[in-house]
């Protein structure tokens, strides 16, 4: 069995920061398995622009940014074992994988998960209908298009408008197919504004917010979808339903963290992220296992899955070093407002700490507070607030003293 | 003229509203200077930045992505697009490399490239 300091499971960009970070804090012996031919993860599909603002200061595309991350791995010559699907890890940190040379064991000082996320399917929807060719993921359709040169259809409804449909709407747009309608469930989208403008008004998009498909037509391949309005319970309302002729249908309706090597571990799981339970270093409940990135919570920005990843990076290199990542704990919850806090615990009181969160439903004024018990810690005002983008607040170590074993972060509506 | 648009520049999102004739507009509804010169710029000059792929003349499995250097004018999104769809690339080619000298003002480069 081959010994590493560290290794990391997936290439993609939170995988890539993870080990560059866990070698500059001193780990050499680190490596990275990706199951796919070339490290870079979702990023070599996203061909559009709008990554590295945040962090690189510059917009660059997908491919672009993967570039940077993939140069710094390479300037260290840390190894990437590419086709490399890793099939199980155990709690005492033996990661199997089978590759091209067949089954390899690796036993790491600390396993860093950054596997990334799988986008919801058709069947986890229950849409009625027939099952004709045309209905696509809307991240199948990208690589499709933008991997492999294909065109996926000519009339094009969307259903979900998050940042990946708007993208899609406005690259299928592009490529000269007609994009008939883009149908959200929520009365809001959950993209960014940009996306909404630059891929939907731009190309004279609509957005039919409360909306879903209802039934899918068409024998071979799909003829057309029926659009409904949905009621409060997301129920479709039958007079409102409405048929719109079209060839593909694209499903953009949410990804789900690719975490079954991790519960199949014994790695304590939020139900709410779909991701670990971790502390600041990104540190599994399983110590020596971290997580970062999509695996751990649905990112919007790379620049952020990179900062996570960076963390995770040395905090596993810390670990490996034997230095002891304190164990005070405080935990961390949402209250009134907020859908979920990471990290869900803080063992180290004597840095800064960031906590993120996203909010429950898009608010205009409001101020964010963090309590512990009756203790306001801080509070922080915010102009507008939306499940799409996450938020952030830093505690002091004088903050963090003051808080007793549990902090919550919550929404005060402003007038 | 009267029109009304949402500011992309950071997330807050305000709702802005330009009115006025050729040279001289004026904005309402932005909480900061951004706004406005946003504002101006999409309601006189729009630009936005075009990626695409092309295809690899002697590889029949790798697409080429590609994007105008600088952002060039919106109404000009679909005659790039046009011109990126005759357009072939022979491998090897590396990201950096520049495809195009000017189409609609702007060099295009490869964002990824082909071995
Ligand atoms: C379609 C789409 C569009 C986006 N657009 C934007 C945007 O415009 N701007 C922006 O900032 N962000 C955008 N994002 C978000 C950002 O790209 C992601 O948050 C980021 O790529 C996540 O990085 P990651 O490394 O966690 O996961 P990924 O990039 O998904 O990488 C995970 C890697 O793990 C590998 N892997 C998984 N399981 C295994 C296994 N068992 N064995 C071996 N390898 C494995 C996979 O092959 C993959 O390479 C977009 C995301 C998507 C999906
Ligand atoms: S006007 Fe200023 S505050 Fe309002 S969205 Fe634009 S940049 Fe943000």
């Amino acid at each position: 069995m081959m010994h590493y300091d560290i290794v990391v499971v997936g290439g993609g960009p939170a995988g890539m920061a993870a080990a560059v970070a866990a070698y500059d804090a001193g780990c050499t012996r680190v490596v990275i398995l990706d199951r796919e031919p070339q490290p870079g993860g979702i990023l070599m599909q996203c061909i559009h622009n709008g990554f590295g603002l945040h962090k690189l200061g510059r917009e660059l595309t997908g491919p672009e940014y993967a570039d940077i991350y993939a140069q710094e791995v390479a300037r260290r010559a840390i190894p990437v074992l590419t086709e490399t699907t890793v099939t199980n890890i155990t709690p005492d940190r033996v990661v199997t994988a089978q590759s091209r040379h067949g089954i390899v064991k690796l036993q790491a000082g600390a396993v860093i998960l950054a596997m990334g996320c799988r986008e919801r399917s058709r069947g986890a929807l229950r849409i009625c209908g027939t099952r004709p060719a045309g209905i696509y993921s809307a991240g199948t359709a990208q690589k499709l298009i933008n991997c492999m040169g294909y065109h996926v259809g000519k009339r094009v409804v969307i259903l979900g408008s998050g940042d990946i449909g708007l993208i899609m709407a406005r690259r299928m747009t592009l490529e000269g197919a007609k994009v008939e309608a883009v149908c959200e469930v929520m009365p809001y989208s959950g993209g960014l504004t940009r996306n909404l403008v630059q891929c939907l008004e731009d190309f004279d998009i609509p957005l039919y917010l409360n909306t879903t498909v209802a039934e899918v037509h068409g024998q071979k391949r799909l003829e057309g979808v029926t659009i409904a309005q949905v009621d409060g319970q997301r129920r479709p309302i039958p007079e409102t339903r409405r048929f719109i002729p079209c060839d593909t249908l694209l499903l953009s309706v949410g990804l789900i963290p690719e975490n079954e090597l991790t519960r199949a571990a014994g790695v304590p799981m939020d139900p709410i992220t779909g991701g670990a339970l971790v502390d600041e270093h990104c540190q599994t409940q399983i110590p020596g296992i971290f997580a970062c990135g999509n695996v751990l919570q649905v990112h919007d920005l790379v620049d952020y899955v990179s900062e996570e990843a960076e963390r995770a990076g040395a905090g596993a290199a810390a670990f490996v070093r034997g230095s002891a990542l304190l164990n005070t704990s405080i935990n961390t919850q949402p209250g009134n407002g907020v859908r979920y806090v990471l990290p869900q615990t803080i063992t180290d009181t004597t840095r800064d700490v960031s906590l993120f969160f996203r909010v429950s439903h898009p608010m205009g004024k409001v101020r964010c507070t963090v309590r512990s018990g009756a203790d306001l810690l801080t509070a922080l005002p915010r102009p507008r607030v939306a499940p799409g983008e996450m938020e952030r607040i830093t505690l002091s170590p004088d903050l963090l003293r003051r808080a007793g074993d549990t902090i919550t972060i919550e929404l005060e509506e402003l007038p | 003229m009267t029109r009304e648009l949402t500011c992309i520049i950071c997330p807050k999102g305000c709702r802005l509203c330009v009115e006025g004739g050729d040279n001289r507009l004026t904005v309402r509804g932005n909480a900061c200077p951004r706004g406005e010169q946003y504002a101006i710029a999409e309601c006189t000059n729009p630009l936005r930045t075009v990626t695409a792929v092309l295809r690899v003349s002697n590889r029949c499995d790798t697409m080429v992505c590609v994007k105008t250097e600088s952002p060039v004018p919106k109404a000009a999104m679909f005659a790039v697009m046009e011109r990126l769809h005759q357009t072939t690339v022979t491998a090897p080619v590396s990201i950096g490399d520049i495809v195009m000298d000017d189409l609609f003002g702007s060099r295009i480069v490869v964002t990824k490239g082909a071995i």
